[in-house]
């Protein structure tokens, strides 16, 4: 069902844990597919780049795997450059996931978008609100 | 730590095939190959050969072998029992007149999809609820029948969490319907994951219709057993042969059914040693009670679904529910350590929806969601659920730090 790329993320998760006094936190899910995560976030307040990012993920080993390779592609990334991070590039960093788990990788997405979107607008830089 | 690599604890998805029942039917997957239907010497040999399997499991079921049809699965016999019996009871209706089914919210999905399907053809159907415990209250099924109600089928014992249901309590309350009326109801139970371990003498059941499997009790997959009562309505489904006394069409799986026979034979065998089998049964009981009782000590935040009375319960099933674990995960993490469990987590299913038998008895989703099904069979031994013991708190810590809870 899995190849090996996506049972190595679910297997030996980099990512995974909490980050004391994140910037921003992003959640995703629900009960009813049993998906939820959330996403801590540090963000340098200068370059506004990425420079810590961690997952606690209670799903399947897609939403698992899925939220490791979020991480791995948004660390370093600027805010700007890690909301344009799709579904498609989580899925085929994992080489595919199966169809029927597509949406994990649309769920770790909103959570990374949500996180975006909580950052308080005071924390950046003037005149940078636009690049958020 | 030794790695032990192959650990199976789903026997209720399915059983190993038992060596000796390969044994009777590899003459007829080699030499044996005649088609039971020819005349000659072939023919009469494989049609021999189904006779005696038919024998063995009329003698098992404790009816005639010509109530006997062998079937290509389980999910089969369920569809001919329920769309059988309602294609030949629409047939001789009224017109205007509702066909009534009962049936309960925790079937199996060969059951409840068919009752489903049939709603679209003017077929009400009645799903009663089950309390905590995944038992139907007899009361609902005696508020719900009426002298028209034309079907009861409910299952014997549930797959996943173990369910007996009161069977003849059922029957009893169905034949005091019939008594008076023209018009009869007609019982049918799924025994698939019963057969194994409770009686299944027809008559002392109260059953019109039986379902059971071959691949459930060490015999090969893609054989199904219909028992149908004399005088039961039934139509057949596939058509094009007289094979099963008219209702099944299509030559006979000669090999399967000769391996089907011999699987019951070794059941009913077992029975007959006044220590072997129940034995038997009570050392995979233990085992289980043992590993359920440590489980809930080893893991905190662990409980067991459904219920609590043993004799309400299978013997090999047990159910657990894991506070912060999804079932998917847990399954996989448990494979990766050689061992073989099933969930009911939605994300195992098409759907994505969790097991309609955990919602069913009130599970939240995400009680549902974090389930984890182990099954035992005759092959569990003492080591296997000792390190079954050994790694499962282990595989719920890691993957309770990876989900924060």
């Amino acid at each position: 069902m899995y190849n090996k790329k996506v049972m190595e993320h679910f297997s030996h998760p980099r990512f995974f844990g909490k980050i004391e006094n994140p910037d921003v936190i992003g959640t995703a899910g629900n009960p009813r597919c049993g998906d939820l995560l959330t996403l801590y976030l540090k963000i340098d307040k200068k370059s506004n780049k990425i420079k810590d990012i961690k997952f606690e993920t209670l799903g399947c080993a897609a939403a698992i795997a899925a939220s490791d390779m979020i991480c791995e592609l948004a660390l370093g990334k600027t805010l700007k450059q890690a909301i344009k991070i799709n579904f498609q590039d989580v899925s085929n960093e994992l080489g595919a996931l199966p169809p029927l788990k597509i949406h994990c990788a649309q769920l770790v997405t909103e959570a990374l978008r949500d996180a975006i979107n909580n950052y308080p607008l005071k924390a950046l830089p003037t005149g940078r609100q636009a690049e958020k | 730590m030794e790695k032990q690599k192959k650990v199976y604890f789903d026997y209720a998805a399915t059983t190993p095939l038992d060596a000796e029942v390969l044994r009777k039917m590899m003459p007829y997957l080699k030499d044996k190959y005649g088609n039971p239907s020819s005349l000659h010497k072939f023919g009469r040999e494989a049609s021999a050969a189904i006779d005696e399997a038919r024998e063995k499991v009329a003698k098992f079921l404790g009816c005639k072998p010509t109530e006997i049809i062998f079937t290509g699965s389980a999910s089969e016999s369920d569809n001919l029992a329920i769309r059988g019996l309602i294609k030949a009871l629409k047939r001789k209706k009224r017109t205007g007149q509702t066909l009534h089914i009962i049936t309960s919210s925790v079937e199996h999905k060969a059951v409840l999809e068919t009752c489903k399907d049939l709603e679209k053809e003017e077929v009400r159907v009645t799903y009663l609820p089950v309390g905590p415990d995944g038992l139907i209250n007899i009361d609902d099924l005696e508020a719900e029948i009426t002298p028209e109600t034309d079907l009861v089928s409910i299952m014997y014992a549930n797959n996943e969490m173990g369910a007996v249901q009161p069977i003849k309590k059922i029957a009893k309350l169905i034949a005091k319907s019939n008594k008076f009326e023209e018009h009869l109801t007609y019982f049918h139970t799924d025994a698939v994951q019963a057969a194994n371990w409770l009686g299944c003498n027809v008559n002392e059941l109260g059953v019109d219709l039986l379902t059971l499997s071959a691949h459930k009790i060490y015999g090969p997959k893609g054989i199904g057993v219909l028992y149908a009562k004399e005088r039961t309505p039934i139509y057949s489904l596939i058509t094009g042969g007289d094979q099963e006394w008219n209702l099944r069409a299509g030559t006979e799986n000669v090999a399967g059914i000769v391996g089907m026979g011999e699987a019951i034979d070794q059941i009913k065998n077992q029975k007959s040693m006044p220590t072997g089998r129940q034995a038997k049964i009570k050392s995979i009981e233990k085992l289980k009670d043992k590993m359920a009782a440590d489980v809930l000590i080893k893991v905190p935040g662990s409980k067991l679904n459904g219920p609590d009375n043993p004799e309400d319960k299978l013997p090999n099933i047990v159910d657990f529910s894991f506070e912060g674990v999804e079932g998917e995960a847990l399954v996989l993490s448990l494979d990766q350590e050689g061992i073989a469990t099933s969930t009911g987590s939605a994300c195992t299913s098409q759907a994505l929806t969790p097991s309609h038998v955990l919602m069913a008895m009130g599970l939240s989703d995400l009680e549902a969601h974090s389930s984890l099904r182990v099954s035992l069979g005759k092959y569990t031994t003492e080591q296997e659920v000792n390190y079954f013991l050994k790694v499962l708190p282990e595989v719920v810590k890691k993957l309770r730090r990876i989900s924060g809870r």
